[in-house]
């Protein structure tokens, strides 16, 4: 299949952790993807308004250039991202009257849309395409004894339509870090919103999620937490430090990307991971497992 | 506090906005409380999610303009998805939150943020808080 990948407005700067490393897993994995020449921002949340089209054209025409590119499958790494271009496609693909409309819209274009892409993202693809069985036999180095803790926030697992994993209990990226070698930790606030973009304006209440979450998570053994969001990473491990202004006992851990533990698996070098880019170090936790 | 109810506000074109801007019936709502049960944010918040519910069905106009609690919801979805009605409880407090933008009544004003509140967060932190408080 053609891959088409879209990176998302964090994934060039403040993520590109996220991006470096899965680009080379899947490098690693044989499975080429070809970025959109020309995307722009998805608009990073969906549109709930009825009556709001207009932030749809944003997401359409990103699917427009996938097909521009003559591809008809669009790989998103960020949950937010694949959220947004996901559930926008979604309701133009059951409104040909909101279809009609964005596409006239864009009257310039070379191509209109028509409901033809496919939104996806990566952990699907891992699991369903590539298959973790397969994936299995690519680990050249296994995450013996780490235990992981897989958060999965808001919008890779809510609303349902769009979701690949259940809302309450998803196990996806659990299942994952079991195929790279490393102990899938549970815990009950894995899929408990972290405050999101109330970051920029009410940071107090972010510190009192990221206290939550990875207390518990931290409470249930684990030795860092995994997410698949820019913002969740944000969130979860540099305003770590509002946390510890804000709740003296709270006791750091360091907050990865999924896609940062399958790349150092598959054996991919340091420097993909960008580790330089966290705020707590999770050099320390890989050196003494021998990892890096 | 003391609230009055009166066919007027029952009546009101806000009740009808709220709904054709969300795409609920609110009517559908029989106050089981599970939304505010699994809200993350309810410690945040002066109106609960389903009391949010009963004063858009009661018209209370005033309330919910003024409450804090649309502006604490990060639509998570968790009320979406546990809601045994079906209503989409994040779209009503969207449409609540959009019937003030669209009067320019914008939450967070871009221009007073500090340099360190613009500079040190991502994008995705900037653009959403933009796309979801500003008009």
């Amino acid at each position: 299949m053609k891959l088409s990948y879209f990176p998302g407005c964090t994934l060039k700067n403040h993520a590109k952790n996220f991006e470096d490393s899965a680009l080379c897993a899947l490098k690693t994995l044989d499975v080429t993807v070809q970025e959109l020449e020309r995307w722009n921002c998805c608009g990073t949340v969906f549109s709930l308004t009825t009556d709001d089209l207009i932030h749809h054209i944003a997401p359409v025409r990103n699917l427009i250039r996938t097909k521009q590119q003559g591809s008809d499958k669009l790989m998103t790494l960020c949950a937010m991202c694949f959220n947004t271009l996901k559930r926008s496609n979604e309701r133009v693909k059951a409104n040909q009257e909101d279809l009609d409309i964005i596409n006239d819209f864009m009257y310039r274009e070379e191509i209109k849309y028509e409901g033809d892409v496919e939104v996806l993202h990566l952990l699907e693809i891992l699991k369903n395409d590539i298959k973790f069985e397969t994936l299995a036999q690519k680990v050249s180095k296994p995450l013996k004894d780490l235990k992981v803790a897989s958060y999965y926030g808001c919008y890779l697992v809510r609303p349902e339509e769009i979701a690949f994993d259940d809302a309450e209990n998803p196990v996806i990226m659990d299942e994952l870090m079991e195929v790279l070698g490393a102990t899938a930790i549970d815990f009950p606030f894995k899929v408990e919103c972290c405050g999101a973009y109330q970051t920029v304006d009410k940071p107090g209440v972010v510190a009192d999620r990221t206290n939550q979450i990875l207390t518990s998570a931290k409470k249930q053994g684990a030795e860092l937490v995994v997410v698949s969001c820019p913002l969740c990473a944000f969130n979860l491990d540099h305003r770590q430090k509002e946390t510890v202004a804000k709740f003296p006992e709270f006791k750091s851990m360091p907050v990865m990307y999924f896609t940062q533990l399958l790349a150092i698996a598959l054996g991919c070098p340091e420097e993909s991971l960008r580790l330089d880019l966290h705020y707590i170090d999770p050099k320390p936790i890989l050196q003494e497992k021998g990892f890096i | 506090m003391r609230t009055n109810l009166s066919r007027r506000k029952l009546r009101d074109p806000f009740v009808t906005k709220v709904e054709e801007l969300s795409g609920q019936n609110l009517l559908v709502c029989y106050q089981c409380g599970k939304c505010s049960a699994g809200c993350p944010a309810v410690d945040e918040m002066d109106i609960l999610p389903n009391q949010i519910i009963r004063f858009a069905q009661l018209g209370l106009k005033e309330e919910l303009l003024a409450s804090k609690a649309i502006w604490v919801c990060a639509s998570c979805m968790t009320c979406n998805v546990r809601c045994p009605k079906g209503i989409n409880i994040a779209e009503v407090i969207e449409a609540i939150r959009q019937i003030l933008l669209r009067q320019r009544k914008d939450h967070v004003k871009v221009e007073e943020l500090k340099p360190s509140e613009r500079g040190d967060v991502p994008p995705i932190a900037l653009i959403s808080n933009f796309r979801k408080f500003t008009s």
